[in-house]
């Protein structure tokens, strides 16, 4: 039964990837990224990798990827001359990634991680939680670099916005020149005038 | 059961297939961050499986910084992508030759 899963979800991945690199519009290729990241979510939920599972789908699905359509909307691409190329590059992109398919098999294969050598692991009891396993191992042993990827995380918004920010006029900023320029002149108007009112004479 | 070669080997296909896509995809900027996405996703696909068959939670732990790393360049990268589109009007790779390399 896992392996009637794992081979449909296998073929499923590769058909999205396929899709990804040759569909026309980038919407459609944002979308079939999509379904890769959906079907890769399944296949590490067989792994036993719930949480990450769960996070890819939320972080990737639901964050990344809607970023990525966004952006794909926002900017109005002409489609046709980025098409350039796609057949003269073929013959050698197919060379290259046969040639990595190929040394990666050569190494990864059954004669190296077989079930023969690499025995599948007993399955976890019921009551394991791969959450609590990751929190206790991530806040214990990976407490600075869950802290720096924080940190990561902080330096890529600001750059974001900081990167896409437009210096509209609606703005309200300060401009320090224009401040020290001031002097108290300009500001405040001193008025001489008496201290006590005269009674109006009745 | 399921050997760790077939997760292995998945992942080799889907790399592969991402090169491919960076091959024949050069011109078009937006495929090419996808691209790398799914390089990610295949190398995850190899620490979660190696994290599985020698029952270390590490593995994990290394997916979930990968996937935090992957979030922040994806998000700097597409800034980048809008800014350039905002100066040149074009995503072309071919035509970004302002630094004349």
């Amino acid at each position: 039964m896992e392996q009637i899963i794992f081979y449909c979800f296998a073929a499923v991945l590769i058909f999205a990837a396929t899709m990804v690199i040759t569909v026309r519009n980038p919407v459609r290729a944002a979308l079939f990224l999509v379904l890769a990241f959906f079907t890769s979510a399944g296949i590490w939920l067989l792994l036993e990798a719930e949480f990450l599972a769960l996070t890819l789908v939320l972080v990737y699905v639901g964050a990344v990827m809607v970023l990525f359509l966004f952006v794909v909307m926002m900017l109005d691409i002409n489609l046709s001359s980025l098409q350039e190329g796609f057949t003269r590059y073929l013959p050698l992109g197919i060379l290259v990634a046969a040639l990595i398919t190929i040394e990666m098999l050569a190494v990864l294969g059954a004669s190296h991680f077989g079930l023969d050598i690499v025995p599948a692991p007993v399955p976890q009891p019921d009551d394991y939680s791969n959450t609590k396993a990751i929190g206790l191992l991530l806040y214990t042993t990976y407490v600075y670099p869950f802290e720096i990827a924080s940190v990561i995380l902080t330096v890529a918004i600001v750059a974001a916005i900081t990167l896409t920010l437009r210096d509209n006029k609606s703005r309200k900023a300060q401009i320090v020149s224009e401040q020290i320029k001031v002097r108290p002149e300009d500001r405040v108007r001193v008025v001489k005038m008496d201290a006590v009112k005269k009674e109006p004479e009745s | 059961m399921i050997a760790l070669s077939d997760f292995l080997i998945l992942g080799a296909l889907l790399f592969s297939l991402s090169v491919l896509g960076i091959f024949i995809n050069r011109k078009n900027i937006i495929i090419l961050l996808m691209c790398i996405e799914l390089m990610l996703l295949a190398v995850n696909l190899n620490f979660v499986a190696f994290s599985h068959f020698s029952g270390d939670v590490a593995g994990q732990i290394f997916v979930f910084f990968i996937l935090t790393v992957a979030a922040a360049e994806a998000a700097i990268g597409l800034a980048i992508l809008v800014v350039l589109f905002r100066n040149l009007n074009t995503i072309n790779v071919s035509e970004l030759d302002r630094l004349k390399g």
